[in-house]
């Protein structure tokens, strides 16, 4: 009789017995079905091939030992300890979280040293220089204003004081302030970002 | 100037079923793993 046609609990029986031949054609029988359900859980080629290996190994380690008591039922044990590794690969990975570079996207594309690049420094320098050109085309007591409170981080109550003014025209004259700036940056479609 | 950033999408793969070094491994190690009982005891070999 040919292996392939054999059923699982007497496979299992035969290689307990020390036929190899036996978790070979369990093997072949049953991989596709183990790494698909293992790749459906954690999506990765990879981590699948490990998964599905070490699941193999419990599985050769458990039947040599003698302690596979499950007969009749050797997909759903094998599919028991596939699932168990999935759940220990997620734990592991909760713990020391990997992060993966695709072919697109390089994490390293976008994080930094620390340090700003020349460009970067640039490009802020520039902005700020537009900004303070804007800033110098508003109305002075909104320019007075809005210097106090975003340059030299004045509160509205220091600026009231500062300007003898209440603080309600203060902050009306700081939203005045914003409002024509807005209108100032989109009217001249001004891009101000860096 | 703007930097302008896109989510990449899940690498496209479907399950093509374990390699076949993997499952040469598997068959290796099964060949390789000798277990010893010794009373209470159990002994993994590898036979190289």
């Amino acid at each position: 009789m040919k292996l392939e046609n054999v059923q699982d609990a007497a496979l299992v029986r035969q290689y307990m017995e020390g036929n190899e031949k036996g978790l070979e054609t369990l093997i072949v029988r049953h991989k596709q079905r183990i790494y698909s359900f293992i790749f459906s859980k954690v999506m990765d080629r990879d981590i699948t091939e490990d998964i599905f290996q070490d699941t193999f190994i419990k599985v050769i380690r458990t039947l040599k030992k003698g302690k596979y008591n499950e007969e009749g039922k050797f997909l759903p044990w094998v599919m028991r300890i596939a699932h168990n590794l999935v759940i220990d690969h997620f734990r592991r990975n909760k713990r020391m979280p990997k992060f993966q570079s695709r072919n697109d996207f390089d994490i390293f594309d976008v994080i930094s040293d620390g340090e700003e690049s020349m460009e970067f420094d640039m490009i802020t320098s520039q902005v700020h220089e537009d900004v303070r050109r804007l800033v110098e085309e508003l109305p002075e007591d909104q320019k007075e204003v809005l210097t106090m409170r975003i340059f030299k981080e004045m509160s509205f109550k220091e600026i009231a004081a500062s300007t003898d003014v209440s603080i309600n025209t203060a902050l009306g004259r700081m939203r005045y302030a914003l409002i024509n700036l807005r209108k100032v940056i989109d009217k001249h479609n001004i891009v101000l970002t860096r | 100037m703007a930097k302008l950033y896109n989510e990449s999408l899940p690498e496209p793969v479907k399950p093509t079923g374990p390699k076949k070094e993997t499952i040469n491994f598997l068959l290796s190690f099964s060949k390789a793993l000798s277990v010893t009982r010794y009373k209470n005891m159990t002994f993994e070999t590898f036979n190289n």
